[in-house]
């Protein structure tokens, strides 16, 4: 399986009415989780929050692909 | 003043109490503020014959730049009102909206891509031309008496009702009323008076409004600018409103010195980079706004309500306030005309606070999440923003977390005890507590929405193929209803045919009511006088629909066996 790029959020058991909502969801979570941080707390969690997620995936190809697309444009 | 606007001067009248003195007036209802919200209630209440006293500290209406966007729900609530057409006639109708990072666009969005619907996701209308309108509809109903220069300046509450006092340019005067209705504003004094708290929070930002008229070709839709090279670091909205007449939002940071910000000479040249060339335009107003988004706890108090601002605000990305004071009035008004009535109980009123702070908690919930976004509060969520930006270009999923304002929609009022949960199984969104969605209808008296013959009233959409094919029994129990308790008027929504026993028959040309509602043959809704689904079920039973309007009037609920 490609790397899914369509928007993907959902929460199981949670209706949704608005399109919107659940990626708003989300990112209001990831604001939260970095509250009262210092910018280099922010950095580790961040870090920690990439290898928690990647291990989750697992597969290498997908995450290469992931990498590739997050370091166009990024120089 | 402005070049595009004169201000009315609405004539102030010695109030009868003063004519006579010693006098206390006794009123059913008095409406305190005739803002949007208040003049909204005050047509609603009085449309459906209770008779509305509306007292007003001005004598026009609100002063220059605020409320520009009205949503198609706040639209469908002016039309059952009797004045959706005028608003939509003077503004500007749009629905799709575009956001740029820098200097390229990297998002847009269709706020109505469905067809067969009829108003538009959104008009753009300075506000006071939305007031100027609701006035003369006020104006049109025998049963609103509107005070203007009436300034409420205490009020006492209890059991039996509120008594205010009154200060007018002839002197004081009190008015006793069974129920007060503060639409008084984002600074309530009625609130401070019955000393009740607001609580939320207010962000640390300012924006600079410029109304500038000009002659400008750009299509009708909403401009949204992160970062964009003729206002680094900040954002832009940029909106088109009636009489060329254009809306240019500038955000400036909590640093900056409003006073200083709103000079001509500190703003012409802001207009003039984001216009990027020389074409001549003209400043109408200028004001410097922050922002807050906060609610009471409950908004209701014994016998006062409070609606729009001084119940609840919130920034005005979502374009969440005055649409979402149109609902409040939306949701009472029925609810206190059955109470008065002595149709409902007094705990019906009750869920006017539990429905309409579940939608103000959804409008705080986006309309902070949206401020979150455009203003970012750290390092960190700055670094976010912008890479969701970047990424927004190529991909879709990064697309979906822009977040320019997420405009103003109706709740879905899944979680109220007015609902009668669903038995059987539909797909779709019309849920128990959903706004309903309108489609096109043909009908005998030429009506072609299905939002316009409903409202004001309980009413049950009962689907058929071919109308005429109803038998006399159905027809006739359909017909019964309206001689119920709580009236309930049965409406048969059919591909063809006219129902006997002069019920009421309506086609649904395009297939969409059928589609939207998920509806077969048998298919019956409850609909509340504020067109929400109250009740559906794939079969006609008359007990259910007994049952499910003395739920959704908050009245004992029959015994199923007793009543069959
Ligand atoms: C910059 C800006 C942009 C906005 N954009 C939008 C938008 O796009 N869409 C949208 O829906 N909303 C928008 N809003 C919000 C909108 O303006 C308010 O939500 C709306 O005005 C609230 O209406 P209201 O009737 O509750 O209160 P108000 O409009 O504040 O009216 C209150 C009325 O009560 C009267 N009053 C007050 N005290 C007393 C008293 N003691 N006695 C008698 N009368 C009294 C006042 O004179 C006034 O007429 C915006 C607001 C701002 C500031």
């Amino acid at each position: 399986m490609p790397l899914i790029t369509a928007n993907n959020f959902f929460e199981p058991g949670k209706r949704y009415f608005r399109d919107f909502s659940p990626g708003d969801e989300f990112y209001e979570a990831l604001l939260e989780a970095h509250q009262n941080l210092t910018d280099e707390q922010s950095a580790q969690l961040n870090a920690k929050l990439i290898l928690l997620l990647a291990n989750h995936i697992g597969d290498i190809a997908i995450l290469r692909e992931a990498m590739a697309l997050a370091r166009e444009d990024t120089e | 003043m402005l070049s595009t606007y004169r201000y009315p001067k609405f004539e102030y009248r010695t109030p009868p109490e003063l004519m006579a003195p010693g006098k206390a007036g006794r009123y059913p209802v008095v409406v305190v503020g005739a803002g949007p919200v208040g003049l909204g209630t005050a047509i609603d209440l009085a449309a459906q014959g209770v008779p509305v006293l509306l007292l007003d500290n001005d004598d026009t209406v609100s002063l220059g730049s605020r409320g520009v966007c009205y949503a198609k729900r706040a639209l469908e609530i002016l039309d059952r009102l009797g004045c959706g057409q005028t608003m939509v006639d003077k503004g500007v109708s749009w629905q799709v909206g575009r956001t740029f990072f820098r200097d390229e666009e990297v998002y847009s969005f269709n706020l109505c891509p469905q067809p067969d619907h009829h108003r538009p996701g959104m008009i753009n209308l300075q506000q006071y031309h939305l007031e100027e309108r609701l006035v003369a509809r006020a104006g049109q109903l025998p049963n609103i008496d509107l005070r203007w220069k009436n300034n409420v300046v205490s009020v006492t509450a209890g059991e039996a009702g509120a008594t205010l006092s009154v200060e007018t340019p002839d002197g004081f005067y009190t008015v006793t009323t069974d129920w007060l209705i503060a639409a008084d504003g984002a600074r309530s004094h009625i609130r401070k008076l019955l000393g009740l708290d607001i609580e939320g929070r207010v962000f640390m930002d300012r924006f600079l409004i410029a109304d500038v008229v000009m002659q400008a070709d750009f299509p009708p839709e909403r401009r949204f600018w992160f970062d964009p090279p003729f206002h680094p670091g900040q954002s832009v909205l940029l909106h088109r409103q009636a009489d060329n007449v254009w809306r240019i939002d500038f955000q400036l940071g909590w640093d900056c010195d409003p006073e200083e910000e709103k000079k001509p000479e500190k703003v012409i040249p802001r207009v003039r980079a984001l216009l990027g060339d020389d074409r001549p335009f003209e400043l109408e107003w200028v004001s410097v706004y922050t922002f807050q988004c906060r609610r009471m706890r409950s908004f209701r108090h014994g016998p006062v309500f409070f609606v729009g601002d001084a119940a609840h605000q919130v920034s005005p990305f979502g374009a969440r306030g005055a649409n979402s004071g149109f609902q409040d009035h939306d949701n009472l008004a029925w609810k206190l005309k059955l109470v008065m009535d002595g149709k409902a109980p007094d705990s019906l009123l009750d869920t006017y606070t539990e429905e309409r702070g579940a939608a103000a908690d959804e409008n705080i919930l986006n309309s902070t999440r949206s401020t979150d976004f455009i203003t970012p509060k750290s390092r960190t969520s700055l670094l976010f923003r912008n890479a969701v930006l970047g990424l927004a270009r190529k991909h879709a999923f990064a697309r979906a977390l822009v977040n320019s304002g997420r405009l103003s929609v109706p709740s879905h009022l899944t979680r109220s005890r007015l609902n009668t949960p669903d038995e059987d199984g539909f797909a779709g969104d019309m849920v128990p507590g959903a706004p309903m969605d309108d489609a096109p209808i043909a009908a005998p008296g030429g009506e072609k929405w299905l939002l316009s013959i409903l409202g004001n009233r309980f009413q049950l959409l009962y689907f058929v193929e071919d109308a005429a094919g109803i038998d006399e029994r159905t027809a006739a129990t359909l017909a019964s209803l309206a001689g119920d308790a709580v009236p309930v008027e049965a409406v048969v929504v059919a591909r063809s045919g006219a129902a006997p026993s002069g019920l009421r028959t309506v086609h649904d040309v395009a297939g969409r009511i059928a589609e939207r509602y998920d509806a077969t043959p048998g298919t019956t809704y409850l609909a509340r006088p504020d067109q929400h689904v109250a009740a559906r079920w794939r079969v006609f039973d008359p007990v259910k629909v007994q049952r499910a309007v003395a739920v959704a009037t908050g009245n004992a609920v029959p015994n199923l066996m007793e009543a069959a």
